[in-house]
């Protein structure tokens, strides 16, 4: 909190609804975390539906992720969330405000595009002051308060010195923190993030994600972020929503999400994973007629999909109802080896990690046991 | 052709007819541009610094040069102006006839300016369609400086709305949502944020618009009244000098002409160098 | 681009558009400036034209001095356009297809008629041609007219429909590049076929574009006309010489007729040019006037 501690405070902005410079570290952190409320939310461009009905609740404070594959409307609800595009039907509550009739401008929201969308033609300073600058006169602040509050956010983001310089004179990296200190200048009541480490390469990406976790637990602002990158939901977000066509598919903290998906998208798009089609027959599992021994107790009959994570097996000993392949491919994988194996006349194939010293031919006959695993009706 | 002999200034290539084609361009472009422009510089040159410098400060070539300079320089404003409003509106919006109207912004260009001419005197003459408006009021329009400004307001209309338009299309909607976003209202985002993004292209189309006013002819001397002192462009005064056979004055203003124009696109060009140097591009 | 604030709850407006009356106040400001300067001149041509009738009109038209005038500016633009074609492609050709030192002051000096003023552009062949010209002496000596004859005409027009064809021809073929070129070259053509049949094909929309806009100022040219051409009735008048002389005699409705015309000509370049770029937007490259 040591940013916000050196913001001066002051009374003057009497009849601004959300008080422009907290009288004190609670109210900071009330400022900061606003829940947000959606409330089946639905979007249609033209004959597509992008969002259908989808309903969200997030609390004060927290660091939510919205995660799928392109096309799941994650960009559309933040964009909706903001006020940059309207429902066809439903609302957003900021706190127990419906935020629906209210403008982008009137919301308070911090956006945070993809592309950063820094005004080219202002300097840093000016592009993190603009959002103050531009408040009427009434609710703006003294010259030198601007001044002040834009250098201590520039120090905050770790950009210090910078502040006369172009956008077109940064790295990625760079305007990709100034794009968030002019976010966080208006104080914003919720902070809404589209990808925004996709532009960047690996090793920074990285970096900035240790760091927008650090800010994150400094500040405490409500904030929801866009990625297609789960493993960057993992790392980051204290909930995730993962999301597909349009749908929220599930929520929940990370170990749930990784632990417990709730169904076969979740499980396949959140970590590794492999699918093998069964049968289930009176509480046991069929493979292409082999009985596997997994307890499928209380699993309705008739077809399904195995899931299970390649790590989460171990090589048979001489047991029954071991999961049987043939190598097909082999190929190193951090510390371990992965295999790829075939089973059955229809050759499915699933992925285990051995070993890295375990070496197994082509062809080589393999048994695992799969010790944690999800079964989904097809 | 010896690739091998000229090999130092330039790079050697397979296709054939370098030497044809360049041979026959700077050929061309020496007979038709070149040599003639030496030639009025060397007739020029024939004129003592003393006597040029005469004839350019004589009251009359100074008043026609006043003139098609400060004529040039209203039209060019006021297309400026209306030239954004233009530009903008064909970009952004939709509405009905708007192709049509977009085709037509390039009718200055491909009009010859004779008919140019006689049509904007015939609406502006004391009995044209639009001056019969205006003449109860005490304006009249033909045969004045502001007819001259008419005319040339015509003839920079598409410079400034051509220049304007790519760059309008061209700019990112996130930018205007960012500043959305930080809370700015309609108006402060245009003006803080997607103006100075137009200035450079605004400016350039004022400078094309400017210089093409300053040598236009045929389109302003229907309706300027041609009146020695008053209404007479720098154009008009070569021809007539040309006519008395006075070819020394004619070089001279034509050279002062040609100087200004210089000037022109030598500004333009810095000012384009600038823009890319303070905002990463044009 | 359109407007989505028509289907959103009545408070809500895209933060990238205007509100609905400042949009309208802006369309009809522009519709009024371009109705001003614009519509209103193109419909006072016509309307002038025909204020006498269609018979007027003809009339007009097929006086003898009116009709030499249309018959002398289709001749000049047959010279001066094709003059210009073979130059434009040669040129685009010469800057587009090889790389040597000095391309820039080359295509600087390529765009130097546009910076001209057509005065100026007159006036430079009289210093060189006139009788008191630098060759003025030589040709009167041999019997040879240029200034206050045709050759005059059509030197002036060339000169200022010069840039028109090669610039619409280099950006265009610079874009294209030389790949095709040297592979046509590999395969064994010569220089002549690969122009042909690989080169030519890429830039024809582009060569059309450049070949309209062209005979359009070719036929329109007044100021660097006026001053080659002497002004000699029935023989060194093009349609806009023509149209001045038809004007300072009064003849508002055969000034008119004549305009009319060129006017019509202007109109019909706007429509292939918009068709052309309609349909070849791409193709086209956007050199800056």
């Amino acid at each position: 909190m040591t940013a916000l501690a050196k913001i001066p405070r002051s009374n003057e902005y009497v009849g601004a609804e959300v008080p422009l410079v907290p009288s004190s570290v609670e109210e900071v952190r009330q400022g900061h975390s606003m829940s947000v409320t959606v409330e089946n939310l639905a979007k249609d461009f033209g004959q597509t539906a992008a969002l259908h009905g989808v309903s969200l609740e997030i609390a004060g404070g927290e660091l939510l992720a919205l995660v799928g594959p392109s096309g799941s409307g994650k960009t559309t609800l933040l964009r909706l969330i903001a006020g940059l595009d309207f429902p066809s039907s439903g609302r957003v509550l900021f706190g127990n405000e419906d935020a629906s009739r209210t403008s982008v401008q009137e919301r308070n929201v911090g956006f945070v595009f993809q592309s950063y969308a820094l005004f080219r033609h202002m300097t840093v300073f000016e592009n993190v002051a603009f959002g103050l600058r531009v408040r009427p006169r009434g609710l703006r602040p003294s010259g030198s308060e601007i001044r002040e509050r834009v250098m201590n956010l520039l120090e905050l983001v770790q950009l210090q010195g910078l502040d006369q310089r172009f956008p077109g004179q940064l790295s990625g990296g760079q305007r990709q923190r100034v794009a968030f200190a002019r976010a966080l200048a208006i104080e914003p009541r919720v902070l809404l993030l589209d990808e925004p480490f996709g532009a960047l390469d690996a090793k920074v990406r990285k970096g900035l994600r240790r760091w927008l976790r650090e800010i994150h637990d400094r500040t405490g602002h409500t904030t929801v972020f866009v990625t297609h990158d789960q493993e960057e939901a993992l790392e980051l977000a204290d909930r995730i929503a993962v999301m597909s066509q349009g749908r929220i598919e599930q929520v929940g903290t990370p170990d749930e999400i990784y632990d417990r998906p709730s169904s076969p998208f979740v499980f396949d798009f959140i970590g590794d994973s492999s699918a093998l089609p069964v049968v289930v027959e009176n509480g046991r599992v069929n493979l292409d007629d082999r009985i596997l021994s997994i307890d499928a107790k209380g699993q309705p009959d008739g077809p399904a999909t195995l899931f299970f994570r390649p790590n989460h097996v171990r090589l048979a000993g001489q047991e029954g109802g071991a999961l049987v392949g043939l190598v097909s491919g082999s190929r190193r994988h951090g510390d371990a080896r992965r295999l790829e194996l075939e089973v059955g006349m229809a050759r499915h194939r699933f992925e285990i990690d051995v070993p890295a010293d375990v070496d197994l031919p082509k062809r080589a006959r393999v048994a695992v046991q799969v010790t944690n695993w999800r079964l989904f009706p097809a | 052709m010896s690739t091998l002999a000229i090999a130092s200034w330039r790079r050697p290539s397979i296709i054939p007819g370098f030497g044809l084609t360049l041979g026959f361009t700077l050929t061309y472009l020496s007979l038709i541009v070149l040599i003639p422009i030496i030639a009025l510089v060397l007739r020029t040159t024939a004129l003592s610094w003393q006597e040029y410098w005469a004839i350019a400060s004589s009251a009359r070539v100074a008043a026609a040069l006043r003139l098609s300079f400060g004529a040039a320089l209203i039209g060019a404003a006021i297309n400026a102006v209306f030239g954004l409003i233009v530009a903008w509106v064909l970009v952004r919006y939709e509405f009905p006839g708007k192709r049509v109207l977009d085709a037509i912004v390039d009718l200055p260009f491909a009009l010859p300016t004779a008919v140019a001419g006689i049509a904007l005197t015939a609406i502006f003459d004391k009995n044209g369609w639009i001056g019969q408006l205006l003449a109860p009021l005490g304006i009249q329009v033909a045969y004045t400086w502001l007819g001259v400004v008419v005319a040339l307001t015509f003839i920079g209309l598409p410079f400034v709305v051509r220049t304007l338009q790519p760059v309008i299309v061209e700019i990112d909607r996130e930018i205007e949502e960012a500043a959305a976003s930080l809370g700015a209202d309609r108006w402060h985002a245009v003006v803080k944020v997607i103006m100075p993004t137009l200035l450079p292209a605004l400016l350039t189309g004022f400078v094309l618009a400017l210089a093409r006013g300053i040598g236009e002819y045929g389109s302003v001397v229907f309706i300027a009244g041609n009146i020695p002192y008053r209404t007479e462009i720098a154009p008009l005064l070569i021809v007539i000098r040309l006519t008395e056979f006075d070819y020394a004055g004619a070089t001279a203003v034509a050279t002062l002409m040609l100087a200004i124009s210089f000037v022109m696109f030598l500004t333009i060009n810095l000012i384009q160098a600038w823009a890319r140097r303070r905002y990463g591009y044009v | 681009m359109s407007d989505v604030a028509l289907a959103a709850p009545p408070v809500w407006r895209a933060p990238t558009t205007e509100a609905r009356p400042v949009k309208l106040g802006l369309i009809v400001i522009a519709l009024l400036f371009l109705g001003l300067f614009l519509v209103i001149p193109l419909m006072v041509v016509f309307v002038e034209a025909l204020r006498g009738g269609l018979g007027a009109f003809a009339a007009a038209l097929g006086d003898q001095d009116t009709f030499a005038s249309i018959e002398l500016t289709l001749l000049v633009a047959a010279i001066a356009v094709p003059a210009n074609l073979v130059f434009g492609v040669a040129a685009a050709w010469a800057i587009a297809k090889y790389e040597f030192r000095g391309k820039t002051v080359l295509t600087t000096l390529i765009d130097l008629p546009f910076s001209v003023s057509p005065v100026i552009a007159g006036l430079i062949y009289v210093i060189m041609f006139g009788s008191q010209g630098y060759f003025g002496p030589w040709l009167k000596g041999h019997g040879v007219q240029i200034i206050f004859a045709v050759p005059g005409i059509v030197l002036a027009t060339i000169f200022v429909t010069f840039p028109f064809v090669a610039r619409e021809l280099i950006p265009l073929m610079q874009e294209q590049g030389t790949q095709d070129e040297e592979a046509a070259v590999s395969l064994g053509a010569s220089g002549l076929q690969t122009f042909l049949r690989v080169t030519l094909p890429n830039v024809k929309w582009g060569l059309m574009y450049g070949v309209l806009l062209c005979n359009a100022r070719a036929m329109g040219e007044f100021g660097a006309v006026s001053v080659v051409s002497g002004h000699i009735r029935g023989q060194t008048n093009t349609m806009p010489l023509q149209i001045e002389i038809l004007y300072n005699d009064y003849q508002w409705v055969a000034a008119f007729a004549v305009a009319s015309l060129l006017a019509l000509l202007a109109l019909l370049t706007l429509v292939v040019k918009s068709a052309l770029e309609w349909l070849f937007g791409h193709e086209l490259a956007n050199g800056s006037r």
